[in-house]
């Protein structure tokens, strides 16, 4: 392999999951600091995470406490990621107005998307319809992903766009990416 | 035997403690200073570039502090909350009880009220104990200060401690002495300068 080829295909074009790809993104963008709250689909990546030395993963009792531990993390020098679902994205108008967006902190969250494409549960699917109103009104910068091959792409892309605007992001993970929740499961 | 502890704390003072703590901060150690009156008396009590002051997002000091805290492991980091903010966000404690961040100090000015909106009651205000909710997240280093001498002598002890603490004082019912200038990008930058994470331009 050529000193060209290596640039334009990193190592993390071997991992073909979602989760290899959310995983590698963070560590190539030197983003240890990953607090969440938890999603049956986010399973795998939290376990690999903990198992991963690179980073200091934990979960928190609600969303905006996430938010405001990687908030400090960035003002001390240290980059940070939250995981959660919509409905705990659902929680978060207040801080995203009162302190990521007004102190231009580049929040980065990964939002596993429940409410729709298969949804079972009425109230998830009332919840998704806010999340996007939500991003909109503050005007953030969001994506939904939902192709592997374009997913790598944005992961990368959106981190540094964020570091580098000082501006937050919200990549939500779309069932068409993940597979979803299914009510049989 | 009691349904409640004896509360053989003084009632002290915001400005007054806030100042007391600022006054021994000797190696650029960091504060964050929660929404409303706690960082007035924060911002009051003289500005330091190692300052942070929240302007929003009721409950997120500790949380904030503990990021901080995470950030720089060799700097002490304070964190200044009320009673009320903490009360929204108390599952942080266990958060912070289960990280152990070595370099972090917690001080809850209770007064029982939401000073700022009215002086209204916290849900809380008769019936919680904060420094026992702390023990019970597993904050085992966690204390009322009985007066202004005890606050003094928990804050220095906390910064030979082998892991984060929690004081709790009882404090009038004042508003705060100032009033922060809401610039929150300044604000920002300046707690970066001031933490040396970045250079002015």
């Amino acid at each position: 392999m050529t000193v060209a080829e290596e640039k334009t295909s990193p190592e993390i074009s071997q991992e073909k999951s979602w989760h290899g790809i959310v995983l590698q993104s963070l560590k190539r963008n030197d983003i240890s600091l990953v607090p969440y709250v938890p999603d049956r689909i986010l399973t795998t990546l939290i376990k690999n995470l903990h198992a991963d030395p690179f980073f200091t993963t934990f979960p928190t009792a609600r969303e905006e406490e996430a938010v405001g531990i990687v908030s400090g993390a960035w003002m001390g020098g240290r980059r940070g990621a939250v995981l959660m679902q919509t409905s705990g994205f659902a929680t978060l108008a207040n801080v995203l107005a009162s302190l990521a967006m007004p102190y231009q902190i580049p929040l980065i969250m990964f939002v596993t998307e429940r409410g729709t494409l298969g949804e079972f549960n009425y109230g998830q699917s009332l919840v998704c319809r806010t999340m996007r109103p939500v991003l909109d009104s503050l005007a953030m910068e969001h994506h939904t992903c939902t192709r592997l091959d374009e997913f790598e792409f944005i992961c990368d892309r959106s981190i540094k766009q964020a570091i580098t605007t000082q501006a937050p992001v919200a990549l939500i993970l779309s069932p068409l990416l993940t597979g979803g929740k299914t009510f049989d499961k | 035997m009691n349904s409640t502890p004896a509360r053989n704390t003084k009632v002290m003072n915001r400005f007054d403690l806030t100042s007391r703590l600022v006054a021994r901060l000797k190696n650029e150690e960091a504060v964050v200073g929660g929404i409303g009156n706690t960082n007035f008396d924060l911002w009051a009590a003289g500005h330091r570039p190692q300052n942070f002051y929240m302007l929003g997002s009721m409950g997120l000091a500790f949380p904030i502090a503990l990021g901080v805290a995470l950030a720089q492991p060799e700097r002490r980091i304070f964190a200044l909350e009320g009673d009320g903010s903490l009360l929204m966000q108390l599952g942080a404690l266990s958060t912070i009880a289960t990280l152990a961040p070595k370099n972090l100090t917690m001080v809850v000015m209770d007064n029982g009220v939401y000073q700022i909106t009215g002086a209204q009651p916290t849900p809380g205000a008769v019936v919680a104990d904060i420094v026992a909710i702390a023990i019970a997240s597993g904050l085992g280093n966690s204390a009322w200060a009985a007066d202004e001498d005890d606050f003094e002598r928990l804050i220095d002890q906390s910064m030979s401690t082998a892991g984060p603490t929690l004081i709790g004082v009882r404090i009038d019912d004042k508003p705060g002495v100032g009033t922060t200038r809401r610039d929150p990008v300044q604000i920002r930058e300046r707690f970066m300068h001031g933490l040396g994470v970045r250079e002015p331009l």
